[in-house]
């Protein structure tokens, strides 16, 4: 397994605050990877750290075999590409303007829109599906559509890889699958290492190729998930009693929490 | 949008309706200046006006243009243009509308130097180089107390808010200690007039337009990158700390200096991005289009100073009176459009 | 209390203070009767009011940083007395509260309508507060610039100070203020049941639109009885119901009570203070609540959560 992205021996703290501390981890190239784990277990910090969002106390973060922080903020832009957790559109921006914004670390004051830029931005709207709200503005979206504006400027952006900050919270169900498969069509049809901190457990075993589950600040499992998801790593990571069957249409893992009555002899006997 | 290639891969972009309004704006501000210059004792046609710019009329022309008319003109521009863009970079840094420099506390550091020169005793030129550096301190001050892993938008506006709640209690201070005389030349100043500048009062704004002018520009595209979100612009490779750090020196820059050349001209620095962007109906930070408007509200304040009322007014009662009435429209409209 | 009796140009001895203010023939009483317990009283009054009104403020807006002085309110008043001098000639006097009342209410309503809605967040607010307090500083400057003998008035008045205190002037905010603590204190038990939000209080059985009302007139009739009175004062109300809920937990039924007995302290405390570092002059009351406050305020804008948006 080869990684262009990863850290080893990482101290992560706010402030005072220590999340984690000598974590090391590693994304497998041209993987989908999930990181996932119950609040405050430092999945979202961990991305942050990936995305030289927050320098760590200690340790380094690597891309390409060199320190994050040590290389020019543009060079790393062309590489990687982040969506953050709730992005915010400015007032009366519209759509093709947003998307294009993600250009910009390909441009400069002499080169602020090259052909190039036009030909991509319009291909990432058309990967998303968002070529027909060109005209539109963000504001007056839905909630899907406009995290898949906000994908297609992640897009243009052109980086090997991806990282993806919780991309399905807000979202009702329906949108919410539609977002992953399009990450899930992405990641197959474009060859992008994809990186993305997700809640949902199912979805997380469904679309992953790749899984991280932590817990305290630190790695519990890393591997396929239909080699790491078993009822043991779900009570261990979340404190949930649970079963694990296979998705009827995917035949990934799923997990079925216990229901009331067997959690509380499960929760007796232990 | 309009998009100009070269064969060498060289390429802009530029917003159609905001090069409109800049030019549009640039030169109703020429056509006013020009009217102004030809206002006075002693009035002269805009015909005369533009001869004698061009080196024509007689030397007595020359002279009431030149050296009289001239220097208040280029002043009143300068700090228009000055306080527009200040504006429109605070206004960016702390993602409000409401983000200028008059309600941060900029404005109270500069009228602070300015009080204590009054107090002790000083020419003019002590007054304004004490009210450049009272902004410039104020803005250290504020930038360091605000400071915690790079200064977010929230911070600085509690920050400034406070600093300039307690430099107002302290210009208050000062003003009563100062004799009635005084007091009066200091109240004259702190309103913020262009009467009698001469070009020794522009000269020191106009240098650092021409220095930070270009340097926001080039920050110009990061600054709107930023509107996406501190998280969403780090992801874009704009080195976000440090670009705070180099919009808000240039801002402080601007707005003590033309503190300095002209008194605290009051909601300038708010107004005009507000307009400029309603005009321009762009998006976001539009930089060039705040200073052209911004110089258009002084230049045409000044007039309306200079001819509406009976006796001279300073420009800053004006712009006060037209900036507070817009402030009150403004709350209203933001409230119902949810952002404030 | 007897400090701010004991303290001034002329120094009277503390023990001295208590036969000065009972003894018609003590060689003090006239100074005490005179001058220092009429500022005395007016201190006591206008901290009780600013006081009171900051914490009803606060719990109005749910917003750890709303101030009357911040927000606007005392420079509505402030603006108000200043167009009242220049238009009318009216000077320090019976008129002058009424003008006060009218602009301490018209700012308040207006900072209500932009502050309590669901989407203000504290920052905000108090950049709105921040940004009318500047148009009106700058109408009140322009006043004073267009009335050199109103100049020579306001320019004491507008730092804010407790020196012009008579008799007289107690007698006339004292109405004010008295009836603007009662109304406030009564709102407390329903402006607990608010501060659940405005479906939680419905349940209660509490009428919201009645409490905001009454909390409204409440706060106008004291910020503007207290501005009529010292001028605009800042940080008085935004700070002694921080330091009072350490104390007492955000109970408005303790609160307000206790905000009303430590503010005048507070302010007394501050004017006092000025009278000693401005030997043998003074320092405006207001300049020292600014001075003194100001940092502190700073501090729990940075080192608190109070303040995330």
């Amino acid at each position: 397994m080869t990684s262009r992205l990863g850290g080893s021996g990482l101290r992560l703290a706010y402030e005072r605050r220590v999340v984690a501390d000598d974590l090391t981890v590693a994304v497998p190239d041209r993987s989908f990877t999930v990181i996932i784990g119950p609040n405050a277990c430092g999945k979202s910090t961990l991305l942050r750290a990936l995305s030289r969002l927050l320098k760590p106390a200690a340790g380094a973060v690597l891309l390409d075999g060199e320190d994050i922080h040590r290389r020019p903020a543009r060079a790393v832009a062309r590489t990687l590409g982040l969506l953050p957790q709730s992005p915010t559109a400015p007032d009366g921006i519209g759509v093709a303007e947003l998307v294009s914004r993600g250009r910009y670390p390909h441009q400069g004051l002499l080169r602020q829109w090259s052909r190039d830029d036009e030909r991509i931005v319009a291909e990432s709207m058309a990967a998303t599906g968002v070529a027909d709200l060109t005209d539109r503005l963000v504001d007056e979206l839905s909630g899907g559509q406009r995290q898949r504006v906000w994908l297609a400027m992640a897009l243009a952006q052109q980086t090997p890889l991806l990282l993806l900050d919780e991309p399905t919270t807000y979202l009702d169900i329906a949108h919410q699958i539609e977002v992953l498969d399009l990450c899930a069509r992405l990641h197959e049809e474009q060859g992008r290492t994809l990186v993305a901190v997700l809640h949902d457990l199912n979805h997380a075993a469904r679309y992953a190729t790749h899984l991280i589950a932590m817990r305290g600040g630190q790695v519990v499992a890393a591997g396929e998930p239909g080699r790491i998801v078993t009822a043991e790593l779900v009570e261990e990571v979340f404190g949930l009693p649970c079963r694990v069957i296979d998705d009827p249409e995917t035949g990934t893992p799923l997990v079925v929490p216990a229901a009331r009555t067997r959690a509380r002899q499960h929760g007796g006997r232990a | 949008m309009i998009v100009i290639r070269t064969p060498g891969g060289f390429s802009l972009r530029v917003h159609a309706r905001a090069l409109t309004v800049g030019a549009v704006g640039t030169l109703l501000a020429l056509a006013v200046g020009v009217l102004a210059v030809g206002h006075g004792d002693y009035p002269m046609s805009p015909a005369d006006v533009l001869r004698t710019l061009t080196g024509g009329g007689s030397a007595a022309e020359q002279f009431i243009v030149v050296e009289l008319r001239l220097p208040r003109l280029v002043t009143a521009l300068a700090v228009g243009a000055a306080l527009g863009l200040a504006g429109a970079v605070f206004q960016a840094l702390v993602r409000n509308p409401l983000g200028s420099p008059d309600v941060l506390g900029f404005t109270q550091g500069a009228a602070t130097g300015a009080l204590l020169v009054v107090v002790v005793g000083g020419g003019s030129t002590a007054l304004a180089g004490a009210a450049a550096a009272g902004g410039v301190v104020t803005g250290l001050l504020i930038y360091l107390v605000a400071w915690r892993r790079g200064v977010h938008g929230y911070r600085l506006v509690l920050v400034g808010i406070g600093v300039s709640a307690i430099l107002t209690g302290v210009n208050g201070y000062l003003l009563t200690r100062a004799p009635l005389m005084e007091a009066a030349r200091a109240m004259l100043w702190l309103t913020g007039s262009l009467d009698g500048r001469g070009w020794s009062d522009a000269g020191p704004l106009l240098v650092a337009l021409a220095v930070t002018v270009p340097v926001l520009l080039a920050c110009g595209p990061a600054l709107r990158m930023t509107e996406l979100g501190d998280d969403a612009a780090s992801g874009l490779g704009v080195p976000v700390a440090r670009l705070r750090m180099v919009l808000l020196a240039a801002a402080v820059l601007l707005v003590s200096l033309s503190a300095a050349a002209a008194g605290p001209v009051s909601f300038v620095a708010l107004t005009a991005p507000h307009l400029a962007r309603r005009l321009t109906r762009a998006p976001g930070t539009n930089l060039l289009p705040a200073a052209v408007v911004g110089a258009l509200i002084l230049v045409v304040a000044d007039q309306m100073a200079q001819r509406i009322f009976p006796q001279q007014l300073p420009v800053g009662v004006v712009t006060g009176v037209l900036g507070g009435g817009y402030l009150v429209w403004l709350l209203a409209t933001e409230r119902r459009a949810g952002r404030l | 209390m007897v400090l701010s009796i004991a303290v001034g140009a002329k120094p009277i001895p503390l023990a001295q203070v208590w036969p000065a203010l009972t003894d018609p023939t003590a060689a003090e009483y006239a100074v005490v009767h005179e001058m220092r317990l009429p500022r005395t009283l007016l201190g006591l009054l206008a901290g009780t009011a600013l006081g009171v009104a900051g914490a009803a403020m606060q719990a109005l807006t749910r917003n750890p940083l709303a101030d009357p002085g911040l927000l606007g309110i005392n420079a509505g008043a402030a603006a108000a007395i200043a167009t009242a001098a220049l238009l009318f000639g009216v000077g320090a006097g019976a008129g002058q509260i009424w003008f006060a009342l009218a602009g301490a209410a018209a700012v308040t309503v207006g900072v209500y309508a932009v502050g309590g809605g669901r989407t203000a967040t504290p920052a905000r607010l108090a950049l709105a507060g921040a940004a009318l307090n500047a148009a009106l500083y700058s109408y009140v400057s322009a006043v004073m610039l267009l009335d050199a003998a109103g100049l020579e008035r306001l320019r004491f008045w507008t730092v804010g100070s407790l020196a012009g205190a008579d008799e007289d002037t107690v007698r006339r905010v004292l109405p004010f203020v008295a009836v603007g603590l009662l109304a406030a204190l009564a709102a407390a038990r329903p402006l607990n049941a608010l501060a659940l939000g405005d479906d939680s209080a419905r349940a209660l059985g509490a009428r919201p639109a009645l409490i905001r009302a009454a909390v409204i007139v409440a706060i106008t009739l004291l910020c503007g009885a207290a501005t009529a009175a010292c001028g605009p004062l800042v940080f008085v109300g935004l700070l002694v119901p921080h330091l009072v809920r350490v104390l007492t937990g955000p109970d408005l039924r303790w609160l307000l009570p206790y905000c009303a007995l430590l503010a005048p302290v507070l302010l007394l405390g501050s004017d006092v203070l000025g009278r000693v570092l401005g030997r043998p002059g003074e320092l405006q009351v207001g300049l020292v609540t600014a001075v003194l406050g100001g940092p502190l305020f700073l501090w729990l804008v940075t080192r608190t959560r109070t303040a995330r948006p």
